[in-house]
């Protein structure tokens, strides 16, 4: 085996601050090999992968590559540009790709040298025409990034490391974006490079495609490596073991009988510059007592459906009814006050001021409430017994509610956006990708609240890329593509998959 | 009506215009460069301001026309040193460290310029640059005037638009800035260095805005005045976003402007019973203003503009 | 290869220390462009402090000049708060400056009660009509406020001059571009007898002490920061962003449109078009040193007011050009800025990681 060995992570190690991301993490790559890293989010896949492609300097250990005559040497560490003249590429979960020039001169970008009179297209479109039909990896070229689809942009992504001459590819996450058909397409398209001695590393926490296209598998856990197998020798019960430490056993309680319909979306539509951000004639219904998952790959429109439920857009056609009346004032306070809990994909962005105390994010809805203030003025005093009792009730963990909420980590965060929404006991719950990110402890607890607001006989609409999650926890499922809803008649995986990549059951 | 038609088929109008579009051809030129790697540089009026007092004082004391020039190009860059150690590695406000720079460029001028000359009743004069004659094509009719008796300085300008473009859309290294401006990890992940770019982008880019300072005590007029630059780096930054940050739409930006500027003077020696002369002195902000309206919010934005990038931090 | 990390925690006491450090800094920097003028840096400071603090008149001339700072310090650390980069303040301090003569000086014959707060508010909201545009232009067109600002200045001060050669000119003034001056029961009652300090400070120092009230303890104050912070959260969590905008930029130009006020119903009496020697742009380094606190634009304005004043004592004394002063304002501005990056980051070695600063 040794003789085929490409790659050698040895003892990587990186710390940020008191989190210690590596820990002495050793790994061998194979020559043609697909080996897959698992890991739970936070586990370091990451910023191992970081490391090795010279993103961040390791705190200690160092990476050996097989040169040209077959011998071990040293990778210059900390450097991106050593790490590309070894052969190592890599596709970032978010890519590395500038939307104003075109694909063609995001591949070319820095392969030449900068100081050239001109540029040697002729040659550079001879070889990625190669490679694309080698690869089977088609893009358009002659366009700027930014009219590019996600699936496209993630080929330039590895057209691009290609171009370079990669024979050691890493790809973060590589399937996130993409329907479970074009991951299909993917990982064949890999499996056809790695016959002509490609070698690659894919992060994923995804079992599925763990099982069905890796040849070997390493578990990372807490930034260290917990177990590596053959992938034939795996079964999701093992790497599950590996992952968390213990076996997980997702239980969801059972369905409650939905009861009267509390939210509807008629004919809706919203103009917005692409298929991206834009409504085309959705309907929608919402019952109490009931969990609604919308399905579908991210960028089909999903964050303008929030957005307008949210009450940051306003719908060009269509109305939004509660209870069978019409909503007036479409406008984030009038949700609120209308009794709409929303829980946003990006909670840094949109959920919390950072910069404002964790006591003063959880009054920022309510600001109006007399409760909180007193003729235009704070009362401290309540506003910080509120945010004492509710740190507690819902274990919001970090330096203290007088600083600044950007100092929690992710998870409390979240718990914070909770505690804010689930106290005011809202009878409409929007929750956008709300695990995303998280780890497994707090996904669950997230989890939790939105079944107790279902039992207590709120309405909850599920926004989730996640197809597990959905499955698991909602009561009835529609999918999202190209700006519209699609009902879905079964609950196979695979006929949801279908209706999410766009082809008709 | 027929006022304005008249002046406009005259070739001084035209030769005006081209003038006072030399030195905001510079500044636009520099502050697009800057803007297009992803920095956003307010040091521009105060660069200016170094540009027409470096150069001017390096010629008074006998360094030559174009060793003046060269000598203002320096500073310049010095000044975007500054301003790009701030804001690229250190990755501080660019509004804030811009806007310093404007006032300490300005501040060392006129102190250096008040020092070295204590009491000067009427400020001294060097030989500025003189209108190119060119034997068959300076008596040409109409273009004679607008194009080949401008002085050296106005060509430079409009070569400088032909090879800033030329830089950007033909070359490798165009295309980093472009890429840095737009997305700093695409240049990052190709193995090339942003901080170095971009900080190269804000020297050179600086450095031409001098040469816009430069443009107003060498060839403009042949003194330094305090306040001389009256404004005009705050309307090149307007003109950059007019321009959707394209060389070729900078110089018809400037050139507009330049036009417009000459216009309003000649109709205020022929309107000016009717109009109180200081509305024409208003137009080419008022100008400025509604060009940075009407393009606002164009697509092709630097999308990176503004935002700090740190190494190892993703 | 050095690195930059973020800290794990900004001390609390950094924000003191590091406008002191950075004033202090800019201070012996000029020590530089002193030397280069062939004079003695030691003499000079001592001559400097003399000016300043070497007798009553000294410290009255110093918070004369520290009265308009701290109005337009308020303009800009208030914009800024809310991220409404205000840049404008020299022009809205003429424009409030307009409003104080066209009213003060002979218009309304009122008694002193009445007419003093009549030209407080009235130029106070002229400064404020001088946002109304650039905010419009922002929210509606996302055209940056920046640019329309610093070009309002010049719009403003060339209309100014219009104004002062026609329908403001001061009739019995020889021709001179200049106003009538305010009535005398129109002007701030001076603090000292036979000084140039007058009651126009005690209203910068109540403004600055409600100000710094009603940020940290009004839902007006709540929204403000919620906006600067972050202005996308701030608008989900239903607080409406445009209203908090023009909010805060009415007050920000209401401030500058004070410091015209003050000057001209406080100082000259009359108005010319060289009112203002940069106030506006000094309030931006007052409020950039204060860390954008309002109590802390008070000590900073009289850091800056003590730097001007200062430099121009020196000046007559030793004939440096009072152009020092604008050179130490702008590098403490440049200085304070490089020490707020140092709370918040450390520069580490790369390779061993060990901390340099």
């Amino acid at each position: 085996m040794e003789a085929s060995t490409v790659l050698k992570l040895n003892g990587l190690a990186k710390r940020f601050g008191s989190i210690l991301a590596n820990d002495d993490v050793t790994i061998h790559l194979q020559k043609g090999e697909v080996l897959a890293l698992l890991g739970e989010n936070g586990a370091g896949k990451t910023t191992l992968m970081n490391m090795l492609f010279g993103h961040y300097l390791p705190d200690s250990g160092n990476i050996e590559i097989k040169s040209v005559n077959d011998d071990f040497v040293p990778l210059e560490l900390g450097n991106p540009s050593a790490a590309l003249t070894a052969g190592i590429g890599m596709v970032h979960q978010h890519f590395t790709l500038a939307e104003n020039i075109t694909a063609f001169e995001n591949i070319t970008l820095g392969a030449e040298p900068l100081f050239s009179l001109r540029r040697n297209q002729r040659k550079a479109e001879k070889k990625i025409n190669n490679i694309m039909s080698n690869s089977g990896l088609e893009a358009p070229l002659d366009i700027p990034v930014g009219r590019l689809s996600v699936g496209e942009r993630q080929r330039v992504e590895i057209l691009k490391a290609l171009y370079r001459d990669a024979h050691i590819l890493v790809l973060d996450e590589p399937t996130a974006v993409l329907t479970p058909q074009e991951a299909d397409a993917l990982f064949s398209n890999l499996r056809r490079m790695t016959k002509q001695g490609l070698s690659v590393i894919f992060i994923t926490h995804k079992m599925r495609e763990v099982l069905s296209f890796s040849d070997r598998l390493v578990v990372l856990r807490h930034g260290k490596n917990v177990g590596s197998m053959e992938t034939s020798n795996a079964s999701e019960k093992k790497i599950a073991r590996l992952m968390v430490g213990s076996e997980t056993q997702k239980v969801f309680p059972k369905r409650i009988t939905p009861g009267g319909p509390i939210l509807s979306l008629n004919d809706i539509s919203v103009a917005g510059r692409s298929k991206r951000d834009s409504l085309q004639n959705i309907s929608l219904t919402l019952k109490s007592h009931e969990i609604l998952g919308i399905a579908g790959i991210s960028g089909n429109g999903q964050n303008v459906l929030a957005d307008l439920i949210s009450g940051l857009v306003l719908p060009d056609k269509g109305s939004i009814l509660l209870k069978g009346v019409a909503i007036q004032n479409i406008n984030p306070l009038n949700m609120i006050k209308l009794g709409f809990g929303r829980i946003p994909e990006d909670r840094h962005r949109q959920g919390i001021v950072g910069g404002l105390s964790v006591s003063e994010n959880m009054v920022i809805e309510r600001l109006d409430d007399p409760l909180i203030q007193n003729f235009g003025f704070l009362r401290s005093s309540v506003i910080n017994d509120n945010a004492q009792t509710l740190s507690e009730k819902y274990d919001v963990r970090g330096p203290g509610i007088d600083q600044a909420s950007r100092l929690l980590s992710g998870g409390n965060i979240q718990k914070l956006i909770l505690a804010r929404v689930f106290e005011q006991q809202p009878k409409i719950i929007l929750a956008n990708q709300p695990t995303r990110g998280l780890d497994m402890g707090a996904a669950s607890d997230v989890q939790r609240h939105l079944i107790e607001a279902r039992d207590r006989g709120g309405g909850v609409i599920l926004i989730s890329e996640d197809l597990d999650e959905i499955l698991g926890l909602a009561d009835r499922i529609v999918v999202m593509r190209d700006a519209n809803l699609h009902d879905v008649n079964s609950s196979s995986r695979e006929a949801i998959g279908l209706m999410m990549a766009g082809e008709s059951v | 009506m027929i006022d304005i038609l008249n002046i406009l088929l005259t070739d001084s109008f035209w030769a005006a215009s081209l003038r006072i579009a030399t030195p905001l051809i510079f500044g636009v030129l520099g502050a697009l460069i800057c803007e297009r790697s992803g920095t956003l540089n307010l040091g521009i009026e105060g660069i200016f301001v170094v540009g027409a007092m470096c150069g001017w004082m390096a010629t008074w004391l006998g360094a030559g026309l174009w060793g003046g020039i060269l000598v203002a190009f320096l500073c310049g860059a010095f000044f975007g040193l500054i301003h790009a150690l701030l804001t690229v590695p250190l990755g501080l406000s660019q509004h804030v460290s811009g806007l310093g720079i404007t006032l300490f460029a300005t501040s060392v001028s006129y102190f250096t310029y008040r020092t070295a000359l204590p009491d000067v009743s009427s400020p001294p004069r060097i030989e500025p640059f003189q209108p190119l004659d060119i034997p068959i094509l300076s008596d040409l009719p109409f273009i004679g005037l607008v194009l080949f008796q401008q002085t050296a300085l106005t060509w430079l300008a409009l070569i400088m638009v032909l090879l800033v473009w030329y830089v950007l859309n033909r070359t490798n290294l165009g295309l980093a800035i472009k890429a840095v401006g737009d997305n700093p990890n695409s240049v990052d992940a190709q193995g090339l260095s942003v901080y170095a770019i971009r900080m190269w982008a804000i020297v050179i880019g600086s450095a031409l805005m001098a040469l816009g300072g430069a443009f107003l005590t060498m060839s403009a007029f042949d003194a330094f005045f305090f306040g001389m630059v009256n404004g005009r780096g705050w309307v090149c930054i307007a003109l950059v976003i007019f321009a959707s940050w394209r060389p070729g739409k900078a110089l018809i930006g400037a050139l507009l402007f330049g036009a417009f500027d000459a216009l309003q003077v000649r109709l205020q020696t022929e309107m000016g019973a009717l109009v109180p002369g200081q509305v024409f002195l208003m137009a080419p902000y008022v100008l400025s203003i509604a060009a940075l309206v009407i393009a606002a919010r164009s697509a092709d934005y630097p999308r990176a503009l503004l935002t700090p990038w740190y190494k190892g931090q993703r | 290869m050095i690195r930059i990390e973020p800290r794990a925690k900004v001390s609390n006491s950094s924000t003191i220390f590091i406008p002191i450090i950075a004033a202090i800094v800019s201070l012996l920097f000029a020590a530089i462009p002193i030397i280069s003028a062939g004079a003695n840096p030691l003499i000079a400071y001592v001559e400097m402090a003399k000016g300043v603090f070497g007798s009553v008149f000294a410290v009255s001339e110093m918070l004369t000049r520290a009265t308009p700072l701290i109005f337009t310090g308020l303009a800009a650390a208030i914009a800024f708060r809310a991220k409404l980069w205000n840049i404008g303040a020299e022009g809205q301090l003429y424009l409030g400056a307009i409003a104080a003569v066209s009213v003060g000086s002979g218009f309304f014959d009122l008694p002193a009660i009445f007419l003093l707060p009549l030209i407080i508010v009235l130029g106070a909201c002229a400064g404020a009509v001088g946002m109304v545009a650039p905010t419009y232009l922002k929210v509606r067109f996302g055209a940056d406020e920046v640019v329309t600002t610093l070009l309002l200045n010049f719009i403003i001060i060339i209309f100014l001059q219009m104004l002062l050669e026609g329908p403001l000119q001061d009739p019995m003034g020889l021709g001179w571009p200049q106003s009538a001056p305010i009535l005398d029961q129109g002007m701030f009652p001076p603090l000292i007898d036979r000084m140039r300090v007058h009651s126009g400070l005690i209203l910068a120092v109540i403004l600055a002490v409600i100000a710094h009230f009603m940020i940290k303890h009004s839902v007006w104050g709540f929204k403000l920061r919620a906006v600067g912070e972050n202005s996308s959260a701030a608008k989900h969590a239903g607080i409406n962003i445009n209203r908090s905008l023009f909010g805060v930029a009415l007050l920000s130009g209401g401030l500058a449109g004070l410091a015209g006020v003050s000057e001209v119903a406080g100082l000259k009496g009359y108005l010319t078009a060289d009112l203002s020697p940069g106030f506006g742009y000094a309030g931006i380094v007052v409020a950039m040193l204060a860390g954008l606190s309002p109590i802390g634009v008070l000590i900073a304005s009289v850091f800056i007011a003590s730097v001007f004043v200062g430099a121009d004592s020196m000046s007559r004394a030793m004939g440096i050009s009072s152009f020092l002063a604008d050179l130490v304002v702008s590098v403490s501005l440049l200085c304070v800025l490089v020490g707020g990056f140092i709370a918040k980051f450390k520069i580490v070695r790369a390779g061993t990681g060990k901390k340099i600063l």
